[in-house]
């Protein structure tokens, strides 16, 4: 009896040793088996997505359930945090989770989750009609020529200004940086964006070197070609603010929220943010800014500078189980209907360039127009498979950069070093 | 009286088995074998369930290289030799060493900072603990709501009292108002090691005060009364007494706490994200191991391998130096004697 | 009473406050920013200020989170494991303490090594492993796993304090005619009350505190307050409900403190109970 009981622990011991070979590697291959599957299929099916912010989600999947009784869509909430979301759609589609139908992807996702076949093509049946939305986001949904994904949500960088100090918001770096001295006289600080080392950091040296003409990996997704003369240029143009104290201290460690709060309080002249600031700034209890400030295309070195794009492409699992239904919720996501609801009652900005023109809603969002602006003369961040490891080299060097530790010359050779590292498999 | 003595007055029937089994050379009951393995089994299965086999598939991944685009699309790597670890250790990027900016080129600097931390905080914890746990040792009014009131740090999940000391620690946060300061806490690499440093210490002070304080509740007031009329002085006793009697409880808290902070995440991940300073300076083991798992899981796994052996390293010389005694293993010195 | 004493009681209580105070003072502030608005969350004024309940309110709002689900989730899976955790613990502990049987050291160094790995690379294979089995979103996902890592400490710490104790009352016991489970139920366990009931708080508290694996394992139904906690969200992208985080952190400790004066009544019974020490 006993010996039977360590016999069988024992056993069950062993059998551990089996799944070793099956599971190791992680990742699949580009798993085209799946892409031929399901392909008429319809039937219920979950739409996955970090935890709803916004009140029009619900609303959205709510309509969509009304007249689809057969085909109703559920909602999987992930975490709040964008790396848990990040980590837990690799885990899912590794799985090869039927479970996961429909997923947002953030729009630097779309790349890496493309070549590693997580994505079911949009093409033949399952294409979709990209008419009248915003060119950048449909780019932005895009790996190698194909359409991946379909874009759902976008979103831009605007300046900020405190128009009761600024009379004419400055177009260029040199203009900004120039009144400064109206900062200084102020005794509040000149100018902050998001320097904090994390994605924002990405974003915002990112916007400094499109800015200047330059720009970070080369159209094939993995050939940095960030070691030039215009990147340079763009990035000792944060660098040099940061030394000259034009962006205070304290910046190198503003996220969004840090530097909202700053504005909000009256503490910054400028400050690089996205949409969402305006409703808080001009809302908010606690902001002394309300009717003080006024936005504005973010500066250039020879008029309006180039935002980085942000928002969220919305994707097909290659192991979804009914990608027919799927498709037709994604087409409905991109519907002039779920848009404006989106931006009506999320505040999320639509990817659709008529709806930025409706008079009611511009009337409730005066920052429309200049949202437009932004995102039209919006660079997407490097599309590349390798996004995590350009990002990082981005972020790492930029921060040196801007703290000073290096020269910004050096510190554009270092990330494209670091890119070609990460490129090849390092 | 040290811990030594304490192991010879060892009740008589204990003395009296040991003795026998002397007699019989070193030799063992199978009875009382079969009977332990029996015991023992249920935490074993356990642990090869959720630890043995997460190990085993790491080493294996960490001999494959990671997938690479071939055509657009991620193919398996096969088989990568040591390539993995030559990137770590070595901080070799393929033929050229790692470039700044690259996950490779700061992991010796990682592990510093991992061993600082570890160092620092445990050292700060194992004082502070001591002297908690002798205070609610004593006989005050309301001992059992400070004893609660000690645990809340420990009772909040860390994710919380991150986020709490981000709060606190940020630019306009009530640390640089009280004190009237004008510290950028995550921006500056001393700063940014303090902050986390109190936050853990802040945290996890009342689990090493927990142990230390059950150790001393072991002791009776009877072996100081003792010593007192012996003449021995309060800093006498507490050497010769006290800290001999709970130095297998202080022992234990500490090695845990050693394990734990090797492996520290939660904290400055959520607090600077790994930054501050030069960018990487509060950026411990598992934070690289996160980073490194979006670039690739067998170079991850490789790091993760090394972490283990990192830790591995170092709970053994702890246990080489602190006694093995201490920490529950055979007791040799009683054996011999 | 003299002045020795007084002095040694003054210091005592001197150290008490400042025990408290180091405790207290920051869980002060997070209890003050659960109460106040969210749009003043940045208000550094060290008092209380725009003083409200809505933070609470939004912590057990169901249509926006599983709080208090979750809270109910954690404590329910907090218990299993410190039982199952505990009753295996003791079985290896007290085979540690008092057995002689081969390998004994190197079984002790494989269970310690359990703690070394790091936790963050455990939840990808785990995760792969139990959705196989299709384990998604169930208890056991959270539980076994929780055992697991409370196992190596429990082990150590009931081992360190088997070792202290004064075996020969079980001997006394069994030489009256009690069997050898009824002298260890029966005497000593009682007589270890201190350090099973510290080790019990020890791991409650890991299983209560775990993140990661819950975080990818468990479903809305299942879902921890850990996981609950960091699926809050503001009303807007980037806006974080930090009053809402801290209420929720407030709420949480409830529990714990409630437990731990409960478990404090058990530490003095085992004191008082043992009569034999050292």
């Amino acid at each position: 009896m006993r010996h039977a009981r360590i016999a069988a622990s024992v056993a069950a011991l062993s059998t551990l040793a089996l799944p070793l070979a099956a599971c190791g590697g992680g990742g699949g291959s580009s798993s085209n088996d799946a892409f031929a599957a399901h392909l008429k299929d319809r039937g219920p099916i979950t739409y996955v997505q970090g935890k709803v912010n916004d009140n029009a989600t619900h609303e959205v999947i709510a309509r969509w359930n009304a007249e689809h009784p057969d085909e109703k869509v559920t909602l999987k909430e992930q975490t709040a945090a964008a790396d848990q979301q990040h980590d837990d759609l690799v885990r899912n589609f590794d799985a090869k989770n039927a479970d996961y139908d429909v997923v947002s992807v953030d729009l630097v996702w779309t790349a890496e989750f493309a070549a590693k076949g997580y994505l079911q093509p949009l093409k033949g049946d399952l294409a979709i009609d990209t008419n009248g939305l915003l060119d950048s986001a449909v780019k932005g949904a895009q790996y190698n020529g194909t359409q991946y994904a379909a874009p759902m949500t976008s979103d831009g960088g605007m300046l900020y200004y405190r128009s009761d100090l600024v009379k004419t918001p400055p177009k260029t770096w040199d203009e900004l940086f120039a009144d400064c001295a109206i900062a200084k006289q102020a005794h509040i600080d000149c100018y902050a964006g998001q320097f904090n080392k994390y994605e924002g950091l990405t974003v915002n040296a990112s916007e400094a070197i499109n800015g200047a003409g330059g720009s970070i990996v080369g159209t094939d997704g993995k050939t940095p070609t960030v070691d030039s003369p215009e990147a340079t240029k763009g990035l000792e143009v944060l660098a040099k603010a940061y030394q000259d104290g034009d962006i205070p201290k304290q910046a190198i460690t503003y996220q969004e929220e840090e530097g909202r709060q700053s504005f909000e309080s009256g503490k910054l002249l400028f400050l690089r943010n996205w949409p969402y600031v305006y409703s808080l700034a001009s809302g908010e209890a606690s902001s002394k800014v309300k009717g003080k400030f006024d936005v504005a295309p973010l500066p250039g070195f020879d008029g309006v500078g180039a935002s980085t794009l942000g928002g969220h492409n919305a994707a097909i699992s290659a192991y979804s189980d009914h990608k027919a239904t799927a498709i037709d919720f994604l087409k409905y996501l991109e519907s002039e209907e779920a848009q404006s609801l989106f931006l009506g009652k999320g505040s999320l900005a639509p990817i659709r360039t008529e709806v930025y023109k409706d008079p009611a809603l511009v009337k409730k969002y005066p920052y429309l127009p200049t949202l437009l602006t932004s995102i039209e003369n919006a660079v997407p961040r490097p599309i590349t498979p390798f996004y995590q490891a350009v990002t990082k080299a981005v972020q790492d060097n930029a921060y040196a950069a801007i703290k000073g530790d290096k020269t910004s010359a050096q510190a554009v050779k270092d990330m494209a070093a670091a890119i070609k590292a990460a490129s090849s498999g390092q | 009286m040290t811990r030594k003595e304490s192991g010879s007055t060892a009740p008589a029937p204990a003395r009296r088995r040991l003795s026998r089994r002397r007699a019989r050379g070193n030799s063992l009951d199978p009875h009382e074998t079969r009977r332990a393995l029996l015991l023992v089994a249920p935490a074993l299965a356990v642990l090869a369930l959720v630890i043995g086999y997460p190990v085993a598939r790491a080493i294996w991944m960490s001999f494959q290289a990671d997938q690479h685009v071939e055509n657009g699309f991620f193919v398996q790597g096969g088989f990568a030799g040591l390539d993995n670890y030559k990137h770590w250790l070595l901080q070799r990027c393929g033929d050229v060493a790692c470039p700044p900016g690259n996950t490779g080129s700061s992991f010796w600097e990682v592990v510093g900072i991992t061993l600082f931390f570890t160092v620092v905080t445990v050292t700060i914890e194992l004082v502070l603990g001591f002297w908690f746990a002798t205070i609610m040792n004593g006989k005050f009014r309301g001992r059992s709501l400070v004893r609660a009131a000690v645990l809340i740090p420990w009772a909040i999940p860390t994710a919380v009292t991150a986020k709490l000391w981000y709060f606190i620690f940020s630019y306009d946060g009530i640390a640089n108002t009280l004190f009237g300061a004008h510290v950028v806490w995550f921006g500056d690499k001393w700063a940014a090691r303090s902050a986390i440093i109190v936050s853990d210490v802040w945290k996890t002070t009342p689990f090493m005060a927990l142990l230390i304080l059950a150790g001393l509740q072991l002791i009776s007031e009877d072996v100081y009364e003792a010593a007192k009329v012996d003449g021995a002085s309060a800093w006498q006793r507490f050497w010769a007494i006290t800290v001999p009697l709970v130095k297998p409880a202080v022992v234990v808290a500490l090695l845990f706490r050693t394990l734990d902070v090797l492996r520290m995440f939660d904290l400055p991940y959520i607090m600077t994200g790994g930054g501050a300073g030069d960018g990487n300076d509060t950026t411990t083991l598992s934070i690289l191991v996160i980073n490194e798992s979006r670039n690739g899981f067998n170079s991850a796994a490789a790091l993760s391998t090394l972490t283990f052996l990192l830790v591995f390293g170092v709970a053994f010389l702890f246990v080489k130096f602190l006694g093995a005694n201490a920490t529950g293993a055979e007791p040799k010195v009683k054996a011999k004697r | 009473m003299t002045t020795t004493s007084r002095w040694r009681s003054a210091r005592t209580y001197l150290g008490v406050a400042l025990i408290v105070v180091w405790g207290l003072a920051p869980f002060y502030w997070m209890v003050v920013t659960a109460f106040r608005d969210l749009q003043f969350t940045f208000d550094p004024t060290p008092w209380p200020t725009h003083v409200t309940l809505d933070n609470f309110r939004t912590v057990f709002d169901t249509s926006r989170n599983h709080f208090g689900r979750s809270l109910l989730n954690s404590v329910f899976i907090g218990g299993v494991v410190t039982a199952i955790g505990l009753v295996v613990g003791v079985f290896t502990a007290y085979a540690m303490a008092r057995l002689r049987f081969p390998g004994k050291n190197a079984i002790l160094a494989v269970i310690l090594a359990a703690s070394m790995f790091p936790g963050v690379a455990l939840v990808t294979p785990l995760f792969q492993l139990f959705r196989n089995i299709g384990w998604y979103g169930s208890y056991q996902a959270m539980i076994i796993p929780d055992i697991s890592f409370v196992l190596p400490l429990t082990i150590y710490t009931l081992t360190a304090f088997f070792r202290e104790m004064p075996w020969e009352l079980e001997e006394a016991a069994r030489i009256d005619g009690a069997t050898k489970r009824q002298a260890f139920t029966k005497i000593m366990l009682p007589l270890a009350a201190p350090g099973v009931v510290t080790t019990a708080i020890l791991a409650f508290i890991a299983a209560w505190n775990e993140f990661l694996i819950a975080s990818q394992l468990s479903n809305d139904k299942s879902q921890p307050v850990t996981v609950a906690i960091a699926s809050f969200n503001g009303t807007q992208p980037h806006v974080e409900p930090y009053t809402a985080v801290m209420a929720a952190g407030t709420v949480v400790t409830i529990p714990l403190i409630l437990m731990v004066l409960a478990f404090q009544r058990r530490i003095v019974d085992g004191l008082t109970a043992g009569g034999v020490k050292g």
